[in-house]
């Protein structure tokens, strides 16, 4: 039987997941490579930032079962230091060139989708909804990513030799995402969860047919692929998580309390 | 528009509808908030009226507004007691746009959003991709021409794509089907 601390510590890490790469990809504004880019990075970034209320929310109705009392969206967000969050690394990663940023995307669109359409089948009827409602947006981000991986791995000598180091580069980061360790094992179970293990296959296939068309090699490393709960969804972050937040979180540890 | 005090239950709900009828998308402002389909349900429980309303995307910074506006209309039509729900299953699609506005959409310069492909995720997926080559072609909506292109993938606001028109040579914003 879970306990609501493993769902507490599960809501957190689809919540974290969803703020840490919106935060990543707001801070291209101003920076993107065409005002299109901008608007459109910017607003991937606003979906997954509402989809991380929507998680936040429920997260704090959780905790508020067994601690003195629930957090808010805004602490959760903004009063937690690194090793408190639960995301992937991957979605941490800093946002490098163009196609750095968009093979992170891709490789966690892909994975973000098919979790989601898992997660809308949950007898967790708020965790259905949050994920059904969520769906509809990635499976737009997913294929907006996938047109950046070919127009870019299918494009020039330059583009295509980008491309192919940023998927090489982020390729030890996709492993996470298919570990499941206690806490994902005992939701899974009971079917409010999702075993992240099944989601290996199709995701394996969906890219390689994806970099295929892109004229890319699919990374073959098996650094860390495998590795056993020693990662994003514990705490243990990369030192870029904690200069992301110094940034995020400025405002709300300078001003506490502070609104718009 | 003020509602006699002692009127019935029912004659309230009617009045209440009416007045959502008159809040406009603040983004949108040819279409009202019942027409773009994300009114769900007006009811009273016990003395207290509630007012049900379900998202557009998730992150739309529309959404505070609207319903500072829903406030203010039922406060308008002097609802003593009320409050707003947000609803999220089943979710928002554009296939709940009343077809009325449609019309309007496309005489305000947005394109209506088309028929929404379908949302199974395959075991092998490029579905992505297949999806993208199938997608019907968005016509203009000043000179009607189906010789459009996309520009980029979100528009002024989450819930539009930005299109050029090859004939007359026009941006225009589409309405993505959701």
């Amino acid at each position: 039987m879970s306990s609501d601390r493993q769902l507490f510590d599960y809501l957190l890490r689809l919540a974290d997941n969803a703020l840490v790469l919106s935060q990543r990809l707001g801070e291209w504004v101003g920076h993107g490579p065409v005002l299109e880019e901008d608007i459109a990075l910017t607003n991937v970034g606003l979906d997954l930032l509402g989809q991380a209320r929507l998680w936040y929310a429920y997260a704090g109705e959780v905790e508020a079962r067994f601690a003195s009392a629930g957090r808010g969206e805004d602490a959760l967000a903004f009063l937690r230091d690194s090793g408190e969050f639960r995301n992937l690394l991957l979605v941490e990663r800093p946002n490098g060139n163009y196609a750095d940023t968009m093979a992170r995307q891709f490789y966690f669109d892909q994975w973000h989708r098919l979790l989601l359409a898992a997660l809308a089948q949950s007898r967790d009827a708020r965790i259905a909804e949050i994920a059904a409602k969520s769906l509809k947006e990635v499976a737009y981000h997913l294929e907006r990513s996938t047109d950046w991986i070919i127009r870019l791995g299918d494009g020039t000598e330059e583009s295509h030799a980008k491309m192919q180091a940023a998927i090489d580069e982020l390729w030890m980061y996709t492993g996470e995402m298919f570990d499941a360790d206690e806490t994902e094992i005992a939701l899974a179970g009971e079917r409010i969860g999702c075993d992240v293990r099944v989601l290996a296959e199709p995701w394996h296939s969906a890219v390689a047919g994806v970099l295929a068309e892109a004229t890319l090699v699919m990374p073959t490393g098996t650094w860390m692929q495998g590795t056993k709960g020693h990662g994003g969804k514990q705490g243990v972050h990369s030192e870029e998580l904690g200069r992301m937040l110094a940034t995020m979180q400025t405002l709300q540890r300078s001003y506490p309390g502070a609104q718009w | 528009m003020v509602v006699a005090a002692t009127s019935p239950a029912a004659a309230w709900i009617d009045a209440v509808w009416k007045a959502l009828a008159a809040v406009t998308d603040p983004e949108i402002p040819v279409i009202s908030v019942v027409e773009l389909g994300i009114v769900r349900g007006v009811e009273w429980r016990a003395d207290e009226l509630i007012v049900t309303v379900t998202p557009t995307y998730s992150g739309c910074p529309a959404t505070e507004m609207i319903a500072a506006d829903i406030d203010r209309a039922l406060a308008a039509i002097g609802i003593a007691k009320y409050r707003i729900e947000t609803r999220l299953a089943p979710a928002w699609t554009t296939d709940w746009i009343d077809p009325a506005a449609r019309g309007r959409l496309a005489r305000f310069g947005i394109t209506p959003p088309g028929a929404r492909a379908p949302d199974q995720v395959r075991a092998i997926d490029v579905s992505a991709l297949s999806r993208r080559r199938a997608e019907a072609r968005v016509a203009c909506p000043r000179c009607g021409s189906s010789r459009t292109r996309e520009l980029s993938r979100f528009g002024s606001t989450p819930c539009k794509a930005q299109y050029r028109c090859e004939d007359c040579l026009e941006p225009f914003d589409y309405f993505k089907p959701h």
